[in-house]
């Protein structure tokens, strides 16, 4: 049986080197952005599902486990800083803090449930885990159910920065991005991803090799959910609404389509999935349900003809490290 | 107590439908190493060929029964042909986003041309034997009226499912089935199709899906996204009960949809999420599910 990813290159000085030129050009693209005309909010919401998308790559691209209940840390992150927010009054920075501990809270109760299984089983658990949380939410009352939270304010975060201006929370916005990129970036060259990927690979030798995997697997799982959470608190700021469409299966269908398409286990493969996805999603939006039956056709296409993904094919065809 | 009866029978055949659609998943897993994400949208196609045939081509409800099966059955055979033999030998879950990506493509084309909103299907009128109006009307049982119609549900239903236990566990064509499943090429080393039986195993389990979705068409009307949510709930018994025993699937879906049936009666908020609740506990029990051997 072949692995998921086969293009996770070994981690070499040149490899590093290519893979930080390759960033800082993203950030520098990235920070020109409200110079060049570009509709703000549309890279805004790609930020955002795009570190959703890096933090889901995390695990199934170094650790070999496909989450299909993403959307739980989306939409839970997004409910409670909503929460924070609009009732407690809370500061943007305090709300966003409030989010990603809630996400980061799940991510430790339903890793420690989801780790007992692997491969398909794992899958399937997660997908059940999120509609379970779909369906309370669905039925608690400070959700507001179908109308979900609206009208969030945005206020200034650290009390200096005025989140009602575009051009401001598009760098709060890509700000966040790149310090959850960086971190997952850091994670994936260190000795804990190096386990991490040994465990992929062969989880019966790692655990020969004297590595507790099921505590490194539930370490990756909440940070995995802590960083899908940051991105579901900051796209609150950014729709200004919280709602029942983060949690259903089918936003957790699009995360795993997002990496999909931009390369399973590459670093900057999501962000280009995302990007991708979202540009597409804008595009379609007068097509209606149409825009559904395309993701399937991509979906097949994808893994029928194009497992590598974008970055995952650009990186192979010129033997780098993306 | 005519309430707890009702939700009881309610239960009874919500778990016809798990059981029908888990042992088809079981099936399918066992020959093919894919959990089938699309089982769901070929639950859809089976109770939408039933409308189709009643509206288009005026053939009722026996005849969907027949024909919808065989129908989505070959349509089952046609994608596994063009596109899930090509995962052989890939990780298995490729196939799990390969048949999402299919559910996707069949639930967004549905609702392109249906919307969400329910079609409805009568249940049969005919035929009229010992003063029964064929499937309609009900009984009194004495200790609760019975629909006629949700009797039938979960009698024929158990009949498939013990059937189909039957085909696989204790028929040559089985055997060859089991064998295939332990090892593909010591069976083919004797000469039997292989190839040829895992297409004819895919369409068996979504032909029990089609089926499913043939008798739920006039009790939960005919809706593109029907089996969208019905899927994941599988999903969650399939964990529960594992999918290394076919007799476990059959009684794991009828028990949890009698348990569901309790829930709807005693605290109705939790009907939602007893199943994937029990699966959390069971999963923290025993973490290989109640029939499953290590994964």
């Amino acid at each position: 049986m072949t692995a998921m990813t086969d293009n996770a290159l070994q981690a070499s000085p040149r490899a590093m080197r290519d893979e930080m030129v390759v960033f800082g050009l993203m950030a520098v693209l990235l920070a020109i952005v409200p110079w060049t005309g570009i509709y703000p909010f549309f890279v805004m919401q790609a930020l955002c599902f795009a570190l959703l998308a890096c933090a889901f790559n995390l695990l199934i691209g170094y650790g070999g486990l496909l989450s299909f209940g993403h959307a739980m840390f989306l939409g839970t992150a997004g409910y409670c800083s909503a929460h924070a927010l609009k009732v407690w009054g809370l500061s943007p920075e305090l709300g966003i803090l409030t989010g990603t501990a809630a996400a980061a809270l799940l991510g430790v109760v339903t890793g420690y449930i989801s780790i007992r299984r692997q491969g398909i089983y794992f899958s399937m658990i997660t997908l059940a885990l999120s509609q379970l949380l779909y369906f309370i939410y669905l039925q608690a009352p400070f959700t507001h159910g179908e109308d979900g939270i609206q009208g969030i304010p945005q206020g200034y975060l650290f009390g200096v920065f005025n989140l009602a201006n575009a051009t401001t929370l598009y760098y709060v916005i890509l700000a966040g991005f790149l310090c959850g990129f960086l971190l997952i970036f850091r994670t994936i060259n260190s000795p804990f991803g190096e386990v991490l990927k040994s465990i992929r690979e062969n989880e019966q030798r790692a655990t020969s090799l004297g590595y507790k995997t099921d505590q490194y697997k539930l370490l990756a799982f909440i940070l995995s959910g802590t960083l899908a959470g940051l991105a579901g608190a900051l796209k609150v700021f950014v729709a200004q609404n919280a709602s029942l469409t983060d949690v259903h299966w089918s936003m957790s269908g699009e995360i795993v389509l997002m990496t999909l398409v931009g390369g399973l286990g590459t670093i900057f493969g999501p962000v280009v999935g995302a990007f991708v996805i979202i540009a597409m999603q804008q595009y379609l939006a007068s097509f209606g349900q149409w825009v559904t039956v395309i993701q399937g056709v991509i979906f097949v296409a994808c893994v029928l003809t194009f497992r590598r993904g974008v970055v995952g094919e650009i990186a192979h065809y010129f033997r780098l490290s993306l | 107590m005519q309430a707890l009866y009702a939700q009881l029978l309610v239960g009874l055949i919500n778990g016809s439908f798990y059981a029908l659609l888990s042992l088809g998943l079981a099936v399918i897993f066992g020959m093919l190493n894919i959990i089938n994400f699309a089982h769901g949208a070929l639950y859809m196609m089976g109770a939408f060929c039933a409308y189709f045939l009643l509206n288009l081509g005026g053939l009722g409800y026996w005849w969907a029964l027949l024909i919808a099966p065989i129908a989505v059955g070959i349509f089952g055979m046609i994608l596994e042909r063009t596109l899930l033999q090509w995962l052989a030998g890939l990780d298995h879950l490729y196939g799990l986003l390969l048949t999402f990506g299919i559910a996707l493509i069949v639930q967004g084309v549905f609702q392109n041309y249906f919307g969400s909103s329910g079609l409805p299907y009568a249940i049969p009128d005919y035929p009229k034997i010992a003063g029964f109006n064929g499937l309609q009307g009900g009984m009194n049982l004495g200790f609760m009226f019975l629909p006629v119609y949700r009797g039938w549900v979960v009698v024929f239903s158990l009949v498939v499912c013990l059937a189909t236990w039957f085909l696989i566990e204790r028929t040559r064509l089985g055997a060859y089935l089991r064998a295939a499943t332990e090892n593909p090429t010591l069976v083919r080393a004797f000469g039997i199709n292989v190839p040829r039986m895992i297409t004819l195993t895919y369409g068996l389990g979504v032909g029990l899906a089609a089926l499913a979705g043939v008798l739920s068409a006039p009790i939960n009307q005919v809706r593109p996204l029907m089996g969208a949510d019905l899927i994941i709930v599988v999903f969650a018994v399939v964990v529960i009960g594992g999918m290394g025993s076919i007799m476990g699937s059959i009684i794991t879906g009828f028990a949890l949809g009698v348990v569901e049936g309790l829930t709807k009666y005693f605290y109705p908020e939790a009907s939602n999420t007893v199943v994937f609740v029990l699966m959390v506990l069971v999963l923290l029990v025993k973490p290989t599910g109640l029939t499953g051997r290590a994964a």
